[in-house]
């Protein structure tokens, strides 16, 4: 290759270079921002983290697999990942082949490279010694194509997103539309601008076979600069409102993935990592056709991606709507291909919200809470009875209050399996704090936290049983007992039905298992309550399931929602399960089962009931 | 006049001299407010009810009649755990509800 002009510039390189340096400055000064809104124990992690070898790899491993490679769209959809990977893929071996082949070709770049790799095919011609680069040609046109595919693709979901699995995408804002334009123009305005070129510099199958078959109009050298303003306008355009635009979420999930890796928590509503998952919402729309609350059509705009962006216009009326009715289950954040925790990020909304004045809970004496159920204390000295057995403290929660069944069946089977068992709340105990938190209100929740944890060491047990998710969340995240087990009735009874302690008989009846939300998404259990069904009985699954379970619509998450406006979500959520046509529905969430029971058309039951239904008690 | 009977004056409620502005903020905020009619469900149920005297309706009841130290003392040891919300036979968002009481109300003053 050999340069064509001497001065190695044209003019056209402008809009260009002036985007790129402004996207550039404006990455840097927002990252250092970010992370200088960490607290300072957050920053020292994050720091520590990006130094750590096994930190460091996990980093550069999902910074390739989910920037470039887009996995977790791929595993949703082949389509949609097929078209998200070949945009970000191929643009990113565009630039990684138009660098290597600047590097190969010239000598005393200077400021040529902020432009060279870019517009190259301008400014150079073929000579003898090109037809070695032919790979490099290749690959070029090839990656072109690629990219090409993917914005034809991405037209098509813009008229008809079902062939992606979508149902619903989001409602693009004018600067989003902008962006999406000009992303749209650059590849064809690339292919057409080298096109012009391929006759001087080189080209390989596209742009060499488009000069040749319009030859009369590319081989035209008056049409070529105007192709190449156009091509780098567009670019410029892109760069200028990139940052203004859903487009940021390229720059900063670079961000977000090494803060996610460190382990850092949202802390701030607004700041740090709030902030980096706010940016990286690339507005894909995947949490609209996953919110429970989608089935009434008014909701929509109040998914986690309009949450993001209304965030990012500081429009506080309609944050404090959006981040208080949501219902917290929790699925946006478990399909969201690139972590932002919807969830979290609405409690976090809600801790700002002020108030005159809030519950205290000095006054109450946990250690007379603690004494109505310390039967497991022989002495004053908290001395624990020695018996080798455990010693399980039942916490049944407010909710399980309201379901007394689930309690008594509980009981009954602890006691077929010869456990030793005491109530922590016979008459009423206190509130695990999770409702509270989720309100926002973390100062009293931590409280309640606080008074419990009290009750509890006083208790002289060593396994906590709990028959709500929506305390066994809160007592695995925010509490810490130490040598005390905290364990749900779905996983003690698998525990208690394979070590043979109780014996079950296999029935015919048909179950279907639903989720509860903060078992599943929140804790992460959902084998081990169908082991136990499968053990009693025919398991059959519901359309959607695990991870992507549909919210009963009962949620205390959501703060405005009030029973008339659930009722669609409980149905739809109905629906989904009875898919299979089950006999029964079984779940494990006093509150789910409730509210299913409020409208479903055959039995609603706790797993408590279905395993005490078919157990005998086993060998002792 | 004497009935042989009279009302101890720290319990009468004079209408007249109660400024119930702020009622009706709450009002605005939560219209369900005066859809409650008093059954009780919600005392009954509340855990925090045998700590600081909490009952949603006699709260409601207490700031209608301006008595609002006396509502926000029974608020203090509420945990929002939303038993009140399950069972409300009116459908009321007590949660919601209480939580706006919190934002309007002054738990210090008087």
């Amino acid at each position: 290759m050999r340069e064509r002009f001497l001065t190695g510039y044209n003019d056209f390189v402008l809009p260009f270079v002036c985007g790129m340096l402004f996207v550039l400055i404006y990455c840097l000064v927002g990252m250092i921002r970010i992370i200088m809104q960490l607290p300072a124990q957050d920053r020292k992690r994050f720091f520590i983290s990006l130094v750590t070898p096994k930190t460091m790899a996990k980093n550069i491993k999902d910074i390739f697999l989910k920037c470039l490679i887009h996995v977790d769209l791929w595993k949703r959809n082949k389509l949609l990942g097929y078209m998200h990977s070949s945009i970000a893929f191929g643009w990113f071996m565009l630039i990684l082949v138009g660098h290597i082949e600047v590097l190969l070709y010239t000598s005393n770049l200077g400021a040529k490279a902020l432009y060279y790799p870019i517009f190259f095919r301008y400014f150079v011609a073929e000579t003898e010694s090109t037809m070695k680069g032919s790979l490099i040609f290749f690959l070029m046109d090839f990656f072109l194509l690629i990219v090409l595919s993917g914005i034809a693709l991405a037209m098509i979901k813009r008229i008809r997103s079902r062939i992606f699995g979508m149902r619903r995408t989001t409602n693009p804002s004018f600067l989003d539309l902008v962006g999406l334009y000009s992303l749209w123009a650059i590849f064809p305005l690339r292919l057409l601008a080298e096109s012009f070129t391929a006759d001087i510099s080189g080209g390989s199958f596209l742009t060499k076979s488009l000069n040749y078959v319009f030859t009369e109009f590319l081989s035209n050298h008056a049409n070529m600069l105007p192709a190449w303003w156009a091509y780098s306008c567009a670019l410029g355009v892109f760069f200028f409102v990139l940052p203004f635009s859903r487009y940021m979420h390229i720059p900063t999930e670079i961000l977000l993935i090494p803060l996610r890796n460190a382990g850092i928590r949202i802390v701030n509503a607004r700041k740090g990592l709030a902030k980096a998952q706010v940016y990286s919402c690339p507005g894909c729309g995947l949490c609209i056709d996953a919110c429970p609350m989608g089935v009434l059509k008014g909701n929509i705009k109040d998914t986690t991606v309009y949450l993001n962006r209304q965030i990012r216009r500081n429009n506080e009326a309609r944050i404090e709507e959006i981040s208080d009715k949501c219902l917290l289950c929790g699925k946006c954040t478990a399909v969201c291909p690139v972590g932002v925790e919807g969830d979290r990020l609405r409690i976090a909304q809600r801790s700002v919200r002020k108030y005159n004045f809030g519950p205290d809970y000095s006054n109450i004496d946990s250690l007379k809470e603690a004494e109505n159920c310390n039967k497991f204390v022989i002495n004053s000295n908290n001395i624990v009875s020695s018996s080798d057995n455990e010693k399980v403290l039942y916490f049944a929660g407010c909710m399980t209050a309201l379901t007394p069944v689930i309690r008594e069946k509980t009981v009954s089977i602890l006691e077929k399996a010869g456990i030793e068992y005491e109530f922590m709340d016979k008459d009423g105990g206190l509130c695990c704090g999770r409702p509270m938190l989720m309100a926002g209100r973390l100062e009293q929740a931590a409280q309640l936290v606080e008074k419990n944890t009290e009750i509890i060491m006083n208790s002289g047990a060593d396994t906590l049983l709990l028959s709500c998710p929506i305390c066994y969340r809160i007592f695995r995240e925010n509490y810490s007992l130490p040598g005390i087990e905290v364990i749900h009735h779905t996983e003690y009874f698998e525990r208690l039905v394979f070590s043979g302690r109780i014996r079950v008989s296999k029935g015919n009846t048909k179950y279907v298992f639903h989720d509860p939300c903060e078992l599943g998404r929140g804790c992460g259990v959902y084998e081990q309550p169908r082991n136990v069904i499968s053990a009693a009985g025919e398991l059959v699954e519901a359309a959607r399931n695990r991870k992507e379970s549909i919210c009963c619509g009962g949620s205390l998450g959501s703060l405005t929602l009030g029973f008339d406006k659930r009722k669609a979500m409980t149905e739809n959520a109905l629906a989904n399960l009875t898919a299979a046509s089950p006999d029964r529905i079984v779940t494990a969430c006093p509150l789910c089962m409730s509210t299913f029971g409020r409208y479903s058309d055959r039995p609603v039951e706790d797993i408590a009931q279905v395993l005490d239904r078919c157990s005998v008690p086993g060998r002792l | 006049m004497d009935f042989g009977f009279k009302l101890s004056p720290s319990s009468a409620v004079n209408l007249d001299n109660v400024n119930l502005e702020k009622f009706e903020e709450l009002h605005r905020m939560e219209p369900d407010v005066y859809k409650c009619m008093a059954c009780g469900s919600c005392s009954s149920t509340c855990p925090a009810g045998r700590f600081s005297g909490m009952s949603l309706r006699k709260v409601i009841l207490a700031l209608q009649r301006g008595k609002e130290k006396e509502a926000t003392a029974m608020m203090r040891n509420c945990m929002l755990c939303g038993k009140c919300t399950m069972v409300c036979p009116r459908g009321i968002n007590t949660r919601h509800l209480i939580l706006s009481i919190c934002r309007i109300y002054n738990g210090e003053e008087k």
